[in-house]
């Protein structure tokens, strides 16, 4: 054991899963010898080699493609995409390939791969490095979407998403890489894919997140406390497949849900996660499930960000209007 | 002497051409195993395929078979490809790749059964190396670069070959997959069939490149333009392509320069945008009529010959038909069973929900 923040817990799972399975590889932009812009993959060059920890051109597209190909042949790649913001030009190869070759050839064939992406803002980045569009990735059937909020979790589920037999895109909140340090364990170990973490329990309002907003849904709820409300916090840790169950019985137990994201409002995860509510619990409910969220809006640079992006204080606010309703 | 897979054979060649349209073949440059019995094996392989292409089109006219692309024209160049590859390499096709689909081993009816509106068809035997027909253009030869670099890693001796067109050429993940193939030496065979459209773009607008073959040399590695309609040339150009690529040396891109008779698909109405005249002109260069006369040459065809091949290919045509006809009908829980391995709980709930409705339904 020792004390890790997410950035040394994901570099832990994928030197565990290296040196357990010849067939598990990072490919992408600087993951060889620069070890990653962020030291995702530090050390693994040197430990596998330059073909299994490969430096590729600099084409998101044809990262995600070649990783497709390796998948078809037997190997288990971990691709990069080094932000979020330079996903969509994979994203082709995602919805037109990795997500329906199971289907396309019934079974025949599979995408057993790893997409990792520092993801969401906070960092006070350019333009393109600080995109949240999770939602987006949820809607499209064949593809797994995790996205950790803890170290422990975070090398738990590259593990497991490792092993999984089918494409998972395993999102980082890049603002809390570095900002939690918790004991992970040296050896490999596995956090399931599509349960959800209970992070603090509470009787009066639900608040559901994922990423690096759990860590404000928590301050927010620090705050509440000292109001007399109590706060249950549930992190997805897995968006698709979605933990419905936990997300329902928490709802259930207190009647009221507020859903956190940095994501625009619209069409975000929140609509989902309130409609899925509203069909199961409605006759649970004691108030609408409401949202605090990023806007309909493009994402701002470093001067606007903390506007952008839901804070602590933001998210009291939801929990306050839901339980004054 | 020079044997035929010395590359330098083809140095200063423009288009390799072996098999000319009055049905010579250039001896100097035959590959040893192209005999003319082969030749005459293949033909008859080629008029199945011509037959199957036709039946198709018709197929889908009585209303028996959906949207269809056909590949008339192309015999040659797919064909020809197809049979270069040993049994272990494995082959990327685009949706006009019907005869290289089968000669790599796909059934007819199963390929009949695929545009009939069945994916369980593309589901092909253990052991037919043919990926799943990919659609959106020129974004599958990146998992032939993929597959082909698992292999190197692997160590098995084994190529890949991507199908497209002169359209895919002109995308993005064509250029980033013969990059990626370029850089890391993988063992690729990048074959456009240049048919000199996609849909109704001719070539010109696809690219200001003088050749298609000439954008692998950018890339950094040799690209070849055989005559697309001449068997014994593209059998020539996939089998060097594919010696380099096994010997390490890398990928290669093959322009096969060809021309599509038929539609773009059935849905196509190739008048609006060519004439007739430019149709007419291709019509000798058909790949069956050359090969046909090359036979002839040698004895090895007359009428007698071409009428019980035809009789043969027809009865084989009827039951790939009979085959796709009775292709057993998807049940609605297919298409949720192979969403992933393990079907998650909330697509449990729409699949049990949907088939409560549908029993609802048939009380």
């Amino acid at each position: 054991m020792s004390r890790l923040n997410m950035v040394q817990a994901i570099q832990s799972a994928l030197m565990a899963e290296m040196l357990l399975d010849p067939s598990v590889m990072v490919l992408g932009e600087d993951v060889g010898r620069e070890g990653g812009v962020f030291r995702a993959t530090e050390g693994l060059q040197e430990k596998f080699g330059p073909e299994r920890a490969l430096d590729t051109p600099l084409a998101e597209s044809g990262i995600v493609g070649l990783a497709l190909g390796l998948a078809l042949n037997g190997m288990r790649p971990v691709a990069e995409i080094q932000f979020d913001g330079f996903m969509p030009p994979a994203w082709d190869q995602i919805i037109s390939h990795i997500s329906r070759i199971r289907t396309r050839s019934r079974g025949r064939f599979s995408a057993p791969l790893v997409i990792r992406i520092p993801y969401g803002g906070g960092i006070h980045a350019p333009e393109h490095h600080s995109e949240a569009t999770e939602a987006v990735l949820v809607h499209t059937p064949g593809i797994k979407v995790v996205y950790p909020s803890t170290p422990y979790d975070a090398k738990g589920l590259l593990i497991s998403a490792i092993r999984d037999p089918d494409p998972v895109l395993f999102l980082e909140p890049k603002r809390i890489y570095r900002a939690i340090r918790e004991e992970v364990p040296e050896e490999a170990y596995t956090v399931p894919i599509g349960e959800a973490r209970m992070v603090r329990e509470g009787k009066d309002v639900t608040v559901v997140a994922w990423g690096a907003m759990v860590r404000e849904a928590e301050r927010a709820a620090e705050m509440a406390a000292q109001e007399g409300i109590q706060v249950e916090i549930l992190d997805l840790r897995t968006l698709s497949p979605m933990d419905d169950q936990a997300l329902l019985a928490s709802v259930r137990k207190t009647g009221r849900a507020v859903v956190v994201h940095e994501a625009p409002r619209t069409c975000g995860l929140g609509a989902e996660i309130a409609a899925r509510i509203q069909e199961e619990a409605i006759l649970q409910l004691k108030a609408p499930v409401l949202r605090v969220t990023g806007f309909d809006t493009v994402v701002p640079l470093a001067k606007l960000e903390h506007n952008y992006i839901p804070s602590p204080e933001r998210i009291l606010r939801g929990i306050k209007q839901a339980m004054a309703f | 002497m020079k044997g035929f897979y010395d590359p330098s054979i083809l140095e200063g060649v423009e288009m390799l051409q072996i098999l000319h349209p009055d049905g010579t073949l250039d001896e100097g440059l035959r590959p040893p195993e192209l005999t003319d019995q082969r030749i005459q094996e293949l033909y008859r392989e080629m008029v199945f395929l011509r037959l199957a292409d036709q039946r198709a089109l018709n197929l889908q006219r009585q209303g028996r078979m959906g949207t269809y692309a056909p590949y008339m024209g192309q015999e040659a160049a797919q064909v020809g490809s197809a049979v270069a590859l040993e049994q272990g390499d494995w082959i990327f096709p685009s949706f006009r790749e019907g005869a290289a689909m089968y000669i790599r081993g796909a059934p007819m009816g199963a390929i009949f059964a695929y545009w009939m509106g069945n994916e369980a068809a593309q589901r092909f035997p253990a052991g037919v190396r043919v990926m799943p027909i990919s659609i959106p253009v020129g974004t599958h030869p990146l998992h032939a670069v993929g597959f082909a670099l698992a292999a190197k890693t692997k160590k098995e001796p084994i190529c890949t070959l991507a199908y497209f067109g002169d359209g895919g050429t002109s995308k993005g993940d064509f250029h980033e997959a013969m990059n990626m193939a370029g850089v890391l030496r993988t063992p690729t065979i990048f074959f456009c069939q240049n048919n000199q459209y996609a849909i109704s773009v001719p070539r010109k607008i696809q690219t200001a490149s003088r050749t298609i073959a000439q954008k692998a040399l950018a890339y950094g590695f040799p690209g070849i333009q055989v005559d697309g309609n001449d068997l014994a040339a593209v059998y020539a150009a996939t089998r060097l392509a594919r010696q380099r690529a096994l010997s390490g040396e890398g990928p290669t891109l093959i322009e096969a320069v060809t021309y599509r008779l038929g539609p773009h698909t059935t849905a196509d109405d190739p008048t609006r945008y060519r004439s007739q005249e430019e149709v007419e002109q291709w019509q000798p260069l058909d790949p069956l009529l050359r090969v046909k006369k090359h036979l002839e040459q040698c004895c090895m065809w007359d009428e007698e010959m071409e009428e019980s091949v035809l009789a043969f290919a027809e009865e084989k045509l009827n039951r790939a038909v009979q085959e796709a006809e009775q292709f057993p009908e998807p049940r609605p829980e297919e298409m949720f069973n192979y969403t992933l391995e393990k079907m998650p709980l909330r697509l449990e709930a729409q699949l049990r929900d949907y088939l409560s409705f549908l029993q609802g339904r048939e009380d």
